[in-house]
């Protein structure tokens, strides 16, 4: 006789998963009183009812949820009691500070966007997929902000975890944050939510968040973020699914090839842009680890990125007959490889350092064998650069924003992806409605004048979103004292003037900059300055700024 | 302590602990948030969790809004509701869901929901309701299940439009709320169904779509779902439906009958969603106050608010006038109408006071 368990002594027939998900389906209806306001429209049709790939319930989902939850925290606990923050690589924290000032917003953005794709998907079979969604885009924001709370509290230098949210509305580097948070929920409801985000956000670039990065923290000391941002990442093949549903429902549909094309070619090389820039930088500038082995972050990419999305997800597309990029593809990886985008991108951080609100440290001779032997050439380019960057770590130096002796020159900011333009050589202008902007690339410039605008390609776009706002993050204190404007961006410890970015790890008063060390150095506008010169002029500056510039040899 | 031990290079710490307290140095006692001002004497863990996530120029968005929509409204506006606030950041939830206390009070009430109705199954309660009651329970509590869905989905497109992470959030709970409670009757109603021969599961939606009793509902839940201001929709869902219609029918209807009726399980599946309301009522209440006491606006918003009393109160008092019938249905006859209907106008009488709305016309008890 088969032994007896529990299981069987309580078991009752039930109802199956795929019951109970069409059951719920089965709420919907469709309005005869009143009809529902298209309030955040789009430019697609969407004829077909999107099916629900995960056919979960929420009384499935929340039980689940608590218990990752559960998880997270008690990891938390342990790393406390584990005392790992003796142990922890200040070098890696400091990053964090920028990370995990970002990231939320992004999250909770997500969420309001179930509201637009929920309205829009006809039937209801999503809206559970959209409501899981919803929550766990408030789960992720708001576990985030508890992790960088932890971090304050426990970590040996909380400045620039205590002024969070208000660095994240200021910094220039943040600036790339939110184009992405905005590029979720502002516009064209379907390029917003369901390509920007999900399609190409959520399924391509959180392995290179959530997944990359978290192994780098493990190496620096961190468990903690690997526990938060992997279990954040578990999330994310339900959105992933819900992202692919929706596009599935739209596929068939020739009418919405046209700017399904746009969409994804704009998001694939701002995400890449922008995730790429950031995490990139983190990943192999915040750490410590030079293990020769261990994959680089080009590597990452080219596994997580090519491999995984580009070749199973994005070219399977061309069945449906959607034209897919792959000359961009192909360009962001060059970017990567041999245009050197990470490394210009953490050298422009370095440089801007006074203005951050996290600690940056000069790179050392460990670190530069692991980057010549990864990326062979860096040297050359970079050696110098972080030879300056030590030397010009101590106060009383000319900081190296304004130093003129080492040779660096600052960049134009990129007016679509709002990265500077690093690659030199690949700087364009353009004018949009009569103005002069500057781009970091020829698909960037694309994106601004072409694809976000009232029509496209002939075809009436009556949806999409346009840039606005401040945008060139610089022309915000044009003319004014790098220490009025650090004062302004609040960038300033307790003391009223030590500053809170530094260009080191030394934990001493004596070693930390203030006020009156930065004083007297005037900030400017690149647009303005580029604006103001005649075109002639202008040919002439934008072919300079292309040569590129040569860091003295220190 | 580290701050004593040597460099090693010109460029690595002297102090090689990452810890709190591992040297003292400007700043490094700097451990709270300190950007926004704290509701009470101390930041609440809620407030760090939620506080200025969500950015706006006149909190730190140095850059302003950088994506518009086409006709130039940016990514969140004011002009979204027609309510108006010389400060939209003053709100808290009182509540204070973070994703944490969330989850755990989800998880909590599901797993409640499903013991309750595995105990239930199993003791063969519901081969002992009555039948009169299972046809209700088919026909009403399954149309009703709609009604919770479609205030889930209105919730859930408002917690795109306010003005703070505050709003946003609190409707977020909200909307959570709802749509988990339309799940819970609907899989309880299956479960049922699979004990109780003949029993039709597809009879509340029909019920829902044409039966006469339900189409007032069904008309107000399409007029907050077709709302396009998010606080008229926020408003309508927690001041107006639920204390009208929503307890009218959980507590004054369902909970109060079905013991009489041999069912002891629909109450306590029920029970949830009258405390989730409790919550929800909360964090409503205590926004709508503040707007109401706005030192710029609180008489226009008070006149807003009224408005809303008067459309929703008036549809809402046609939908419950409509559910009468459903009381006559019960064999056992435990509780009438016209009881529930006066607690029910008693409630919103309550609800206004602390909001300082008068409801007028039938609304009045």
């Amino acid at each position: 006789m088969a032994p007896m368990t529990l299981n069987k002594i309580t078991a009752q027939k039930g109802i199956s998963i795929g019951e109970a998900a069409s059951r719920v389906a089965d709420l919907g209806w469709t309005p005869s009183y009143v009809q529902e306001a298209m309030t955040f429209p789009t430019d697609y049709k969407i004829s077909k009812v999107p099916k629900d790939p995960m056919k979960q319930v929420l009384r499935s989902y929340f039980p689940m949820q608590e218990e990752k939850d559960n998880r997270v925290y008690g990891a938390l606990d342990a790393a406390l009691r584990g005392d790992m923050f003796r142990n922890v690589e200040p070098r890696w924290v400091e990053w964090m500070k920028l990370f995990l000032a970002i990231i939320p917003f992004p999250e909770i953005s997500a969420a309001r966007s179930m509201a637009m794709v929920g309205r829009l998907a006809p039937g209801e079979e999503l809206r559970t997929g959209f409501t899981m969604q919803m929550v766990d885009e408030f789960r992720h924001s708001t576990i985030q902000m508890n992790l960088k709370k932890w971090y304050m509290e426990n970590y040996i230098d909380p400045a620039g975890f205590d002024i969070t949210e208000a660095a994240f509305g200021k910094c220039y580097a943040t600036t790339i944050g939110r184009q992405f948070a905005e590029g979720f929920l502002t516009g064209d409801a379907i390029t917003a939510a369901n390509v920007y985000l999900t399609v190409v956000a959520e399924t391509a670039f959180t392995n290179t968040l959530f997944v990359a990065m978290p192994s780098e923290a493990a190496r620096n000391g961190d468990y903690a973020l690997p526990t938060v941002f992997l279990s954040v990442q578990s999330d994310e093949s339900r959105h992933i699914g819900n992202g692919h549903s929706m596009l599935m429902a739209m596929i068939n549909d020739p009418s919405n090839h046209q700017l399904l094309e746009r969409d994804l070619r704009y998001a694939f090389w701002q995400n890449h842009a922008i995730v790429d820039a950031a995490i990139g930088t983190f990943i192999e500038y915040g750490t410590t680890n030079r293990d020769k082995s261990k994959e680089s972050y080009s590597e990452l990419w080219h596994r997580w990125i090519y491999e995984d999305y580009y070749r199973t997800y994005m070219l399977p597309l061309e069945k449906y007959g959607i034209k897919i990029h792959h000359d961009d593809v192909a360009a962001a990886w060059d970017r990567l490889v041999k245009k050197n985008y990470v490394h210009k991108t953490a050298q422009f951080f370095a440089v801007g350092w006074p203005v951050n609100f996290w600690r940056i440290e000069a790179q050392t001779e460990k670190d530069f064998e692991w980057f010549e032997h990864k990326y062979p050439g860096w040297y050359n380019e970079f050696g110098a650069f972080w030879k300056w960057y030590e030397k010009l770590s101590h106060p009383g130096e000319q900081n190296i924003l304004f130093n003129t002796d080492c040779g660096y020159v600052y960049p134009h900011r990129c007016w679509s992806c709002m990265v500077p333009c690093l690659i030199r050589e690949d700087m364009c202008t353009d004018e949009v409605d009569g103005k002069l902007y500057t781009y970091c690339s020829d698909q960037c410039r694309w994106t601004h004048k072409v694809a976000f605008g009232a029509e496209y390609e002939g075809r009436p776009t009556p949806a999409m979103g346009r840039f606005s706002g401040r945008r060139e993050w610089e022309d915000c204190y044009h003319g004014w004292d790098l220490a009025d404007a650090i004062k302004d961006l609040g960038f300033v410890r307790p003391d009223g003037k030590t500053l809170v970015p530094q260009p080191h790890l030394r934990f001493d008063d004596k070693e930390m900059w203030t006020l009156d060390h930065v004083r007297g150095n005037t900030l400017a506008s690149p647009l303005r300055g580029i604006r103001a010169l005649s075109p002639e002029d202008r040919e002439k500056a934008v072919a300079e700024y292309r040569k590129g510039f040569t860091m003295r040899p220190i | 302590m580290g701050a004593q031990q040597k460099p090693d290079s010109n460029t690595a710490s002297p102090t090689k602990s990452g810890a709190a307290g591992a040297a003292s140095f400007a700043g490094s006692e700097s451990r709270k948030y300190n950007y926004f001002e704290p509701k009470g004497r101390k930041a609440t863990h809620y407030e760090d969790m939620t506080v200025d996530v969500q950015p706006d120029p006149e909190r730190y968005l140095l850059q302003d809004w950088i994506i518009n929509f086409p006709d130039g409204t940016p990514t969140y506006s004011k002009d979204w509701t027609k309510v108006k606030s010389a400060d939209w950041h003053k709100f808290r939830a009182v509540d204070e869901e973070w994703e944490r206390t969330h989850y755990q009070r989800q998880s909590t009430i599901c797993g409640m929901v499903q013991n309750v109705i595995a105990n239930g199954r199993k003791s063969g309660a519901t081969a002992r309701f009555d039948k009169a009651w299972v046809k209700v329970l088919q026909d009403h509590l399954g149309a009703y299940k709609h009604a919770e869905f479609g205030l889930g989905t209105a919730t859930m497109q408002a917690q795109r439009y306010g003005y703070t992470q505050m709003i946003n959030n609190a409707i977020l709970t909200n909307s959570s709320y709802k749509l988990r409670f339309a799940q819970d009757l609907t899989l309880y109603l299956s479960e049922i169904a699979l004990d109780i021969p003949g029993f039709d599961t597809a009879a509340g939606k029909k019920h829902w779509l044409e039966d006469p009793t339900w189409q007032a509902t069904r008309k107000l839940i399409e007029s907050i779902m077709g709302a396009s201001d998010y606080l008229e929709q926020y408003f309508a869902v927690n001041i107006v439906f639920e204390p009208l219609v929503g307890e009218l029918f959980r507590s004054g209807f369902v909970m109060q009958l079905a013991a009489a009726q041999n069912d002891f399980v629909t109450p306590a599946v029920v029970s949830a969603a009258e405390a989730d309301y409790e919550r929800n009522l909360a964090n409503t209440v205590e926004l709508i106050n503040l707007l109401v006491t706005d030192p710029q606006y609180g008489e226009y918003n008070r006149g807003i608010f009224s408005s809303w009393l008067g459309k929703y109160g008036a549809l809402a008092l046609d939908a419950a006038n409509n559910l009468q019938p459903i009381w006559s249905q019960p064999r056992v006859k435990v509780a009438t109408f016209q009881e529930a209907l006066a607690k029910a106008k008693s409630r919103v009488g309550a609800i206004c006071s602390e909001i300082g709305l008068n409801p007028a016309g039938g609304l009045a008890n």
